[in-house]
């Protein structure tokens, strides 16, 4: 057996790569049995990408089915409007796709808003309290509702069952804690710092 | 001599600090109001404490902090609460924030202080700091971080080295300056406390080099004592927390970390005087030293000045000339900014009010392109790379600017200050900063509504699952039912037969019991014993109150009338049951009512087989037009109150019911009238 390899060295070769190839194969495919995972984790990585408004305007019910969509049957990335073009952004290079302008058809990107219910003019018919998709209204049947502002998504979805028209959208008041500093914008002309003498003291030295 | 170290980068900027230290510090008065903002601190907003109209004291608690990360607020002087409300103040941003609106009366009454003296030295360090809490003190070198916070190091952490930061090397300010020169006393009285409250193994007062009689003055106070008085080459910004650590003691302060992670613990010179002021004097602190210089005030200077006085009265006092300046800074020309109006109040982070003449602080010329050549990264006391943070906060690729540490920027301006493109790099590292702050604040919001959904999504299954299990429970039930009477063969089961059952067994039982006679009859005798002992009971008090003519004798009488009664029918019941155990033979008596129920069943039943069904379809008729009729009524009284409008409409429609089926039945019964 020896003396034949020895004899044929394309046959040592052969044989060698032939046996590498058996050994590679065997760990790979008890790896793939050994390590599998479940389920489908880049469903995961675009459902944290989503805003979870829950609001259904891509039309899924709620932002995990979108994902699930877009991860599954290849669902266009651009049906999420609170997300917005951030939103698009993040998820085309999640998924390596070219970025596309939201869809339209989907609604636009808005404000945020939180719900807030005219108080005196509620019935308590409870039918918002339903179609909170994350039980941000408080109330009971024949009892004024009202919104914790804190755990609104601002989804718009308690607007069309209210019988008395009674919820309006309030954008988010400017807030010293929510309020920043603009990223300056390179075409204005207009001072956009704190000057400094820099300009004198380098006249100066020059 | 100790060994100095160096920090990377740096800048020297013109200095112009001696405009404003012509003269002694100056007491800016008592202007006529007060308006103190609620937040002057990092961390939640002060909560008020008094209400519109109150009468305060200086010194005394106006607003308390609701956490740990809060400091309170004191009158600075004494006045009324005219307003506790919405007020624009020193932000950048320009927008308003709640501040309570003192108007003072001069007087500068004071509530009782509890000075502690030198009894410090017997306190424990829990009660040290929350004297120094309760003072209101927060860093006072502009970034206003609660200082009782930083102070509370954790029992297992030893504090090496003390720092206390006389640096100062922003241009213009002189804030520390002056009061270094004039108050050393005061600040080494506030590092003794200091160093009894942390025990730090070397206590180290650190001074640029620009301010010879700081130093001296320092030093002649702190002689003979462990207090080491060191001074470095000036340089901008040896005065940041970790720069100023990084040049005393060579140790690095490592990114995202506390000073407190290599054992230094730094306060500003004007935190240790308000310090030394809470404990030694019991005086919270109400007032700090502003530096107000510029070529647009006309007399440029260091100003004591109580907390929450508008800045325009504090620039009148420096002659202010409005038209010589454009704007007003205020923080000095490298990390301040520009204040939106001059009617906002001092707080305790104002160092310095800048007022500067069209010239001497010219507004930037436009930003050119980069031209990439590296000034910004040499001059970056951070060792951050300016120029890369700068294309990336362009193109908002907010991933690599944390991976660059954007987060370690101290926003120094040094990068903006040597770029020769004029690129407002330190903008683009604020917007940047905030705008991932938020993207965090709004992630966290969303994995929030994420769980919620989820929770919600679970509960719903859960409810379903619930009804889904009661409806197959009911459906079991019945088909065992059915089942059941399946077997019994008795598929029409008649329920007056089952009735007539019921009620048959239910006799036997009693009859059953009955032969339990001496029972029946013990308790019977107990009753008639029971009642005629009420009885004399009864009639005792109501000769009592008849004896005191009680308005009582009437409700009394009823009583003993009532209890006599009873007891003459529990007596014939006995005498009943004697005479029916003899007779026991006739034991179903006619009033059984069980057995007449039985009959009436019986009797109907018969009466309904016996009609016929015209008969039957009559008073059915009958029997709707009696209830249409009394429907009708109903609604009428309803209509007459005015009663809910949903209780009227279901009558209607009640009403419309009924009467389609008096016209059904009717037609029916003609039907068969005509058969």
């Amino acid at each position: 057996m020896f003396e034949l390899i020895a004899q044929y060295p394309l046959l040592a070769a052969l044989l060698a790569l032939v046996g590498l190839g058996a050994i590679f194969g065997a760990v790979l495919g008890y790896a793939a049995v050994r390590f599998r995972t479940e389920g489908n984790p880049i469903v995961e990585q675009i459902n944290e990408l989503l805003p979870q408004t829950q609001c259904g305007q891509c039309g899924y019910p709620g932002c995990r089915p979108y994902a699930e969509a877009i991860a599954n049957n290849g669902e266009a990335i651009n049906k999420c409007p609170p997300g917005g073009e951030a939103g698009i952004q993040a998820l085309a290079a999640l998924l390596d796709v070219e970025a596309i302008p939201l869809d339209e058809e989907h609604g636009e990107e808005k404000v945020k808003a939180v719900a807030f219910i005219r108080e005196d003019e509620c019935i308590g018919c409870t039918k918002c309290i339903q179609a909170c998709p994350v039980d941000a209204i408080l109330g009971a049947a024949k009892q004024m509702h009202t919104v914790i502002a804190s755990e609104c998504t601002g989804c718009d979805l308690c607007l069309e069952p209210c019988p008395v028209d009674c919820i309006e959208m309030r954008p988010e008041p400017q807030s010293l804690q929510t309020w920043h500093w603009p990223l300056p914008d390179p075409a204005s002309r207009k001072p956009q710092i704190i000057a400094t003498d820099a300009d004198q003291t380098q006249d100066r030295a020059a | 001599m100790r060994k100095i170290f160096d920090f990377h980068g740096g800048i020297h900027p013109p200095e112009n600090k001696q405009q404003s230290l012509r003269g002694a510090i100056r007491d800016a008065g008592i202007p006529p109001e007060l308006v103190l903002p609620l937040s002057q601190h990092i961390g939640a907003p002060a909560s008020p404490v008094v209400a519109v109209g109150d009468r305060v004291l200086a010194g005394q608690l106006i607003a308390e902090a609701p956490g740990f990360v809060s400091a309170p607020l004191h009158a600075p002087t004494s006045g009324t609460v005219t307003a506790i409300e919405e007020r624009l103040i020193a932000h950048p941003s320009g927008l308003q924030a709640p501040c309570i609106v003192i108007a003072t009366d001069g007087l500068d009454e004071w509530t009782a202080q509890r000075p502690v003296g030198d009894a410090y030295h017997n306190m424990q360090a829990g009660e040290l700091l929350a004297l120094i809490r309760n003072a209101g003190i927060a860093g006072m070198g502009g970034a206003g971080f609660p200082t009782a916070v930083k102070l509370a190091t954790r029992p297992d952490s030893k504090v090496q080295t003390l720092i206390i930061n006389g640096t100062e090397c922003e241009p213009y300010i002189t804030a520390d300056d002056i009061l270094m020169r004039e108050r050393p006393g005061r600040i080494i009285e506030g590092v003794n406390i200091l160093r009894h409250l942390l025990a730090p193994t070397e206590t180290l007062i650190g001074v640029e080099d620009n301010k010879p009689e700081a130093i001296a003055a320092l030093r002649a106070a702190a002689a003979g004592s462990a207090i080491e008085i060191v001074s470095f080459p000036t340089k901008y910004p040896s005065g940041g927390e970790k720069q100023l650590i990084e040049i005393l003691t060579g140790k690095q302060v490592p990114s995202g970390g506390l000073p407190m992670d290599v054992g230094v613990i730094c306060q500003n010179v004007g935190t240790v005087v308000a310090i030394q002021d809470a404990v030694l004097f019991g005086r919270p602190l109400v007032s700090r030293i502003t530096t107000v210089t510029g070529e647009a005030v006309d007399k440029p200077g260091n100003y004591e000045v109580l907390l929450g006085t508008s800045m325009s009265y504090l620039l009148a006092q420096a002659g202010y000339r409005p038209q010589r300046g454009q704007r007003l800074v205020m923080g000095g020309p490298m990390m301040g900014f520009s204040v939106p109006d001059t009617n906002v109040p001092i707080v305790k982070t104002t160092n310095c009010l800048l007022a500067p003449g069209v010239d001497e602080l010219p507004a930037p010329p436009p930003p050119q392109a980069c031209i990439r050549c590296g000034m910004c990264a040499e001059v970056c006391p951070a060792s951050l790379l300016p120029q890369q943070l700068f294309w990336f906060a362009q193109g908002k690729e907010f991933e690599k600017l944390e991976q660059h540490n954007l987060f370690d920027c101290i926003e120094c301006g040094a990068c903006s200050w040597v770029c020769p493109s004029n690129i407002p790099l330190v903008q683009y590292y604020r917007a940047s900063k905030a705008e991932i702050l938020q993207l965090r604040r709004e992630h966290a919001k969303a994995e929030q509504s994420r769980l919620r959904f989820e929770a919600r999504q679970e509960r719903i299954a859960r409810e379903e699952a619930a009804r889904e299990a009661r409806r197959a429970a009911r459906k079991q039930a019945a088909e065992q039912r059915a089942q059941a009477a399946a077997a019994g063969g008795a598929g029409d089961e008649d329920p007056i037969q089952a009735a007539i059952d019921r009620a048959k067994a239910k006799k036997a039982a009693q009859q059953a019991g009955a032969g339990d006679a001496p029972g029946e009859r013990d308790k019977l005798e107990k009753a008639v014993l029971t009642t005629r002992a009420r009885l004399a009971t009864a009639t005792a008090k109501l000769q009592q109150a008849r004896d005191e003519g009680s308005d009582l004798v009437d409700a009394l009488q009823l009583g003993v009338d009532k209890t006599r009664a009873k007891l003459e029918a529990a007596e014939r019941a006995l005498q009943d049951l004697a005479g029916a155990d003899s007779t026991s033979a006739a034991a179903s008596s006619p009033a059984d009512p069980a057995a007449a129920a039985i009959a009436r069943a019986l009797a109907a039943r018969e009466t309904d087989a016996s009609l016929s069904p015209a008969d039957k379809a009559r008073s059915q008729l009958q029997g709707l037009e009696q209830r249409l009729e009394k429907t009708r009524n109903r609604l009428a009284t309803c209509r007459a109150n005015g009663d809910e409008e949903k209780i009227i409409e279901a009558l209607e429609s009640t009403v419309l019911r009924l009467e389609e089926k008096v016209n059904d039945a009717r037609e029916q019964l003609t039907a068969n009238g005509d058969a």
